[in-house]
């Protein structure tokens, strides 16, 4: 019963959405007020139809109703509780169900929290994020329906994947598709400035929360996913540039130029036009990777069951969504007006740099996405196009930017001086050569490229903090100033500081587990030793444990080393739901680096024997506190904004009780 | 036998999928330098019939035939760039991650590249040309007006 009226939510929703859409473009046109409240009012009563709808298909996973085909396809009676709940968006249709869900959700938030924007504005985005709502709404009710019944149910479901049975997995949808969805509102509020005609330094005003909540949420889902391949996967790869990590790469970059580009909007009122063509970009980006990972068009790792009529009907919505708004730009771009004037070597001029090499990596994933495609289509031929591609061509695109980028932070607004900027970078300077000479006496083994990213990101976070020490005056004035100073600065500028180390961190990272990392594989019996590093793992004991769902083959493995003893347990666990062995990882943190131990395939002789992989991942905790940090200067940054929010109001309230009087 | 053991053993049948067998002591190549070659070159060359991994990562019976094949080449002196272009020979362009540069590729390689410095030189021309000058001094009623917020 209750998966019938979630049926019935849905479909209400769907009317609703379109309802949101007509009653708010004819409140916008009649200038009527009731008609404006009653399209808000659809907006928000559309989201409680899709809550409801999701819950519903969540208590049919929870209570493992194999009624409902979805289930049936997706769940099992034994799996743990947060897998069932997780199970909800790991098809197909549920997760189109959560896309919903953050799409309503974010239409519920502007009517709430859109308080600060103009009447009519207001009217056309909540108008046009209905009509996002029809799309997507329609496709899942009418296409990819999760509430379908099968007549002759079956006793047992045929369970969820067990790589993907992991608590990291099972959260890392809801934040990617919050970020992916949450550029929604960037579109319709660019589509909107558009029809009318208000592309100016405030429209960059209100749509920078709405990128930083959606470019935060992005940032933190892309890291979780990456985080779980690290440790599930058992090779301790963290990024693929597989097809579907690139399409949840391509928003993030097209987002993160958008939030630089409407800094200058905002505080020059120039590049309007630009920014209002990347906010069109980022959520036209979310829509191909939906389009991408449902449709079965490129070979991943990660795609859904492959349906090519579900597919044309995604290409239907991207080409008449991201075809409708970058038309309407199109035409309307001509009459946008230039902004403030800026010298080459400016705050300006440094944030254009940064918006052509952002966008170029954008085009650069999308064109390394799509080309195997194209290049097939055309001769016939197929083609790859993999890791060792954008390991050249991204980092080299990446190198140089990241390289000006401390230099660029403390460039002032119009007109700068370089040099100086350059000479405020001494301490920051020094600090690399301090950080390169030390990565040379201790690293073992000795890279090159290890030592190139030591100092990369070591200048990236030292020159986030010389910009930071800058701004204070440190050592200009007195200590306790510095600290009034500090404690006084906005949330955004700090929030730019933290996302800025964070990038430093990320690098850092990267570079040092890419290039030093460490690889032994032996086969072992009990009692036997082998070694890695300055460490040495003893396979002491394999015994048969049951879990939940699963019966593992667990190794107790001894460490020894200079951070003296510890215990691993790296398993092999047989799930017989899934006729599947899947491995699972033992890690063992010293600070940023990780030993990471892997319990291979019992090969059967006069003694039974393991294969023990082990590996030494320098620095690897890095590459996801690095994202998780930019993140966190994303929310900084926004809770700044909410500040603004609030003044716009207070503001535009004033104005109107000014017009009255 | 107990049940969890045959289980096990059956688990051992059943399809893997946990990676990395490149590293298989078994198979590897007596000579260190030689060995870290075709680690290098596993990074680069797909398994065919895996969805998107390289033989480096993969634990299917072809990157295992692979790996055996770029090893043998590796062993009896061939360079890198000869065992490449005997797998391509073989399997076509499809089989590097990294695809060759040529006619048909030029545009992968380039076109990035190409587009931003396109767009840097259009920035560039199209840079205001307007002369720099400083604010316009504020008129007799925009002074009053920020004498009257200072104060307020």
């Amino acid at each position: 019963m209750i998966v019938e009226l979630g049926a019935f939510a849905l479909i209400l929703a769907f009317a609703l959405s379109a309802a949101q859409a007509g009653l708010s473009f004819a409140g916008r046109r009649g200038r009527n007020a009731s008609l404006r409240g009653a399209g808000e009012g659809a907006a928000l009563v559309a989201f409680a139809a899709i809550a409801f709808a999701f819950a519903s298909l969540m208590t049919a996973f929870v209570t493992s109703d194999f009624s409902v085909l979805n289930v049936a396809n997706n769940s099992h009676s034994e799996k743990p509780l947060l897998y069932k709940v997780a199970a909800v968006w790991g098809s197909h249709e549920g997760s189109m169900l959560l896309w919903d869900l953050a799409l309503t959700g974010f239409g519920a938030a502007i009517v709430l929290a859109g308080g600060g924007l103009p009447t009519n504005l207001r009217s056309v985005t909540v108008g046009v994020q209905g009509l996002l709502g029809v799309l997507f709404i329609g496709y899942t009710a009418f296409a990819s329906n999760p509430f379908v019944r099968v007549p002759n149910p079956p006793v047992e479901g045929a369970s969820l994947n067990p790589i993907l049975q992991d608590p990291f997995l099972a959260i890392h949808p809801p934040f990617l598709y919050s970020g992916y969805v949450g550029f929604s509102v960037v579109f319709s509020l660019c589509v909107a400035v558009l029809i009318e005609g208000r592309v100016d330094a405030a429209f960059a005003r209100w749509v920078r929360p709405w990128a930083l909540a959606a470019w935060s949420l992005l940032t933190i889902g892309i890291t979780l996913g990456s985080f779980w391949a690290y440790y599930e996967l058992g090779w301790g790869g963290w990024w693929f540039w597989d097809p579907v990590e690139n399409a949840s790469f391509m928003p993030w970059l097209a987002g993160a130029a958008l939030l630089h580009s409407a800094i200058v909007t905002e505080k020059r009122g120039a590049l309007t036009g630009w920014t209002v063509f990347l906010g069109l970009a980022a959520f036209s980006f979310s829509m191909l990777g939906a389009f991408l990972v449902r449709s079965g068009i490129l070979t991943s790792v990660h795609a859904f069951a492959v349906d090519p009529k579900r597919g044309s009907i995604l290409l239907g919505i991207l080409a008449v969504a991201a075809g409708g708004g970058l038309g309407l730009f199109a035409w309307r771009a001509p009459d946008l007006k230039p902004g403030g004037l800026f010298a080459p070597v400016s705050r300006e001029g440094a944030l254009v740099l940064n918006n052509l090499f952002l966008a170029t990596a954008a085009l650069m994933v999308m064109v390394g996405t799509l080309y195997p495609l194209i290049y097939q289509a055309i001769t016939g031929q197929p083609l790859s196009v993999g890791a060792p591609f954008y390991n050249l061509a991204f980092g080299l695109l990446m190198a140089v930017i990241l390289l000006v980028m401390p230099v660029a932070t403390l460039l002032s607004w119009k007109r700068a001086d370089a040099k100086g900027a350059v000479q405020r970078l001494w301490a920051a300077a020094l600090t690399v050569v301090g950080a390169v000479a030390l990565a040379f006496l201790l690293q073992n083994p000795k890279t090159g490229f290890a030592i190139l990213g030591v100092a990369l990101g070591v200048w990236l976070i030292a020159g986030a903090l010389s910009e930071l020490a800058h701004r204070i005056r440190l050592g200009a004035t007195t200590l306790s100033d510095s600290v009034t100073r500090l404690t006084h600065l906005p949330r955004s500028a700090l929030g730019m500081t933290l996302a800025h180390i964070g990038v430093g961190v990320f690098v850092l990272g990267a570079c040092v587990e890419l290039n030093g990392r460490v690889e032994v594989a032996k086969v072992l019996a009990t009692g036997e030793t082998v070694g890695i590093g300055a460490y040495h793992l003893t396979l002491s004991g394999v015994s048969t444990v049951e879990g939940p769902n699963f019966t593992a083959e667990r190794a107790r493995v001894d460490v020894n080393g200079p951070s003296g003893p510890g215990v691993l347990f790296p398993e092999r666990r047989f799930y017989p739901a899934n006729r599947q062995t899947v491995s699972q990882v033992a890690i063992d943190v010293h600070g940023a680096s990780d030993l990471y131990v892997v319990f291979g395939e019992r090969r059967e002789g006069a003694k039974p024997t393991w294969l023990i992989r082990a590996y030494w991942n320098p620095f690897a905790r890095l590459i996801f506190l690095g994202p998780l940090i930019m993140a966190l200067g994303g929310a900084l940054s926004l809770s700044d904004r909410r500040l603004r929010l609030v003044a716009g109001r207070k503001a535009v309230a004033a104005a109107q009780t000014k017009a009255a009087t | 036998m107990t049940r969890k053991a045959r289980a096990i053993i059956g688990a051992l049948c059943a399809l893997w999928l946990t990676a990395g067998a490149a590293g298989d002591p078994a198979d590897q190549l007596p000579n260190p330098a030689q060995e870290g070659r075709a680690r290098h070159l596993f990074q680069e060359i797909r398994c065919l019939v895996c969805q998107n991994e390289s033989i480096d990562d993969s634990e299917a019976q072809l990157a295992d035939d692979l790996r055996r094949i770029v090893r043998e080449q590796i062993r009896s002196g061939r360079t890198d760039a000869e065992v490449r272009s005997f797998l391509v020979a073989r399997y076509g362009k499809f089989v590097l991650l990294k695809p060759p540069f040529d006619t048909g590729t030029a545009l992968l390689w380039l076109g990035p590249f190409g587009v931003l410095a396109a767009a840097a030189v259009i920035v560039w021309r199209r840079r205001p040309s307007g002369k720099l000058a400083d604010e316009p001094p504020l008129t007799p009623e925009e002074q009053e007006k920020l004498e009257h917020l200072r104060s307020s």
